[in-house]
């Protein structure tokens, strides 16, 4: 069955790693294709006019893309190891922290990894405000989604990436001291096996970081 | 049981209007409760702390934030009336990318071809007629996005032909030459009283957006 379903990613793309994750989570076989993004493969093009962009889901020759829109789509077709939550007002709440992730969180903690001074600064308060609320919704729970992982986890996983990116920029925006409750549950979510194995190389996305950070240096003389 | 099912709405709001459309087709009653946006509700504030914005659906004392949230949540509750989202998985898939497309490329772009000047605005008419003749391949010789019934992405992108007079106006477009079926399709949704009741007259949003791009002008 594995050939049923392809995964176009790029290792160091969150939005790739959530789709493994939850494929991992549910059990569900794939093959994995990755991308070089600067030289798209015609499959993805193809698969992906719109966009042009991973993850690519294909499934039954029958593509999907976009992360959230993927998640869903594999909870409704893989029953099993349900990750949204049943109650309509819960999944609302998920998919409007989902939501704060990639269009609030995500983009801000970009820029803190590839800006310097000021700008950086001003970055780094920003995703400290959102980190704070974010972190609320974690208050009294083991995970996001109650017990155990769940939708939001995933999509929140990449949360423990900002260490590594902190760690390249020579910024860490997101520590213990502050975000105690954030950190816990990163060490919770490290413990499983699905989201160990999506873990990124560290000295990869070190390397890509600074290179991102020289090339944006040298375009902006 | 109006008072179990409240919007804090904004008239021009194309996020609210797909609240409202929704809420009409499911055939819901409700409080609609006008916000001033520039004098927010303490309980807009209480219910929306993260994004202060509207639409906000406050159900049995809970709030519900963000447009097509919100509309799969009306959905979801109300699932025995008028189901906006296909049953398939794939087709559900399909459905909610579309109208992911149209937060991501027609409201930025549309904003810019209203609301900028020059090689800006020049790049957003190409950009917005680019997008205007995706969806109409999407359409295909549909009567809706959704096949025959009136669904979720029609419910998504209905709210910007609002925008169309404000849109040809300012960006000297001809949306109807240039997307013909496009326009077919928004006549054919405004012949819903669900659609029509939402909907603001265009000239109306035009004087609005135009005072709101002197506003941002003036800053």
């Amino acid at each position: 069955m594995a050939e049923e379903v392809k995964l176009f990613g790029m290792w160091a793309s969150p939005f790739s790693r959530r789709v493994e994750l939850a494929l991992k989570l549910k059990g569900i076989p794939y093959e994995y294709i990755e991308e070089d993004l600067s030289n798209k493969s015609p499959s993805l093009l193809k698969y992906n006019p719109i966009h042009k962009k991973v993850p690519l889901l294909v499934h039954k020759e029958k593509p999907l893309a976009e992360s959230l829109v993927i998640l869903e789509y594999l909870d409704e077709t893989w029953t099993n190891n349900p990750i949204l939550p049943q109650d309509p007002y819960e999944r609302a709440m998920a998919r409007f922290w989902a939501k704060f992730i990639d269009e609030k969180l995500l983009p801000t903690a970009a820029k803190v990894s590839h800006s310097t001074g000021k700008e950086q600064e001003q970055g780094v308060e920003e995703v400290h405000q959102q980190l704070k609320i974010l972190e609320n919704e974690l208050k009294g729970k083991e995970f996001f989604a109650g017990q155990s992982i769940g939708y939001l986890d995933i999509v929140a996983h990449v949360l423990f990436w900002f260490y590594s990116a902190g760690e390249a920029s020579g910024v860490q925006a997101l520590t213990t001291e502050k975000f105690p409750i954030i950190s816990e549950w990163i060490e919770k979510l490290i413990k499983i096996e699905a989201v160990n194995e999506c873990r990124i190389p560290k000295e990869k996305h070190h390397d890509l970081i600074r290179l991102r950070r020289e090339s944006l240096k040298s375009a902006s003389k | 049981m109006a008072d179990d099912v409240i919007l804090l709405d904004f008239w021009s709001s194309p996020f609210a209007m797909r609240v409202r459309i929704a809420l009409a087709e499911k055939g819901i009653d409700y409080e609609s409760r006008e916000e001033d946006l520039s004098n927010k509700s303490a309980l807009l504030l209480k219910m929306n702390p993260v994004h202060k914005q509207i639409p906000v659906l406050i159900h049995k004392g809970r709030p519900v934030c963000e447009s097509l949230i919100i509309v799969q949540y009306i959905d979801e509750v109300w699932r025995d009336k008028s189901p906006l989202l296909p049953s398939h998985p794939y087709d559900r898939a399909d459905t909610r990318f579309w109208a992911d497309f149209v937060d991501k490329k027609i409201y930025p772009t549309g904003k810019l071809v209203w609301g900028a000047t020059g090689e800006v605005q020049e790049a957003a008419k190409k950009g917005l007629i680019g997008c205007f003749k995706l969806l109409e391949g999407e359409l295909g010789d549909k009567l809706y996005f959704g096949g025959e019934s009136f669904g979720f992405m029609d419910v998504s992108l209905i709210p910007f032909y609002s925008w169309f007079y404000a849109l040809e106006t300012c960006g000297k477009l001809s949306i109807i030459t240039e997307c013909p079926k496009l326009v077919a399709w928004a006549k054919r949704c405004m012949e819903r009283e669900s659609v029509s009741k939402s909907l603001p007259d265009q000239y109306k949003m035009y004087c609005f957006l135009m005072e709101l791009k002197k506003k941002y002008e003036g800053k």
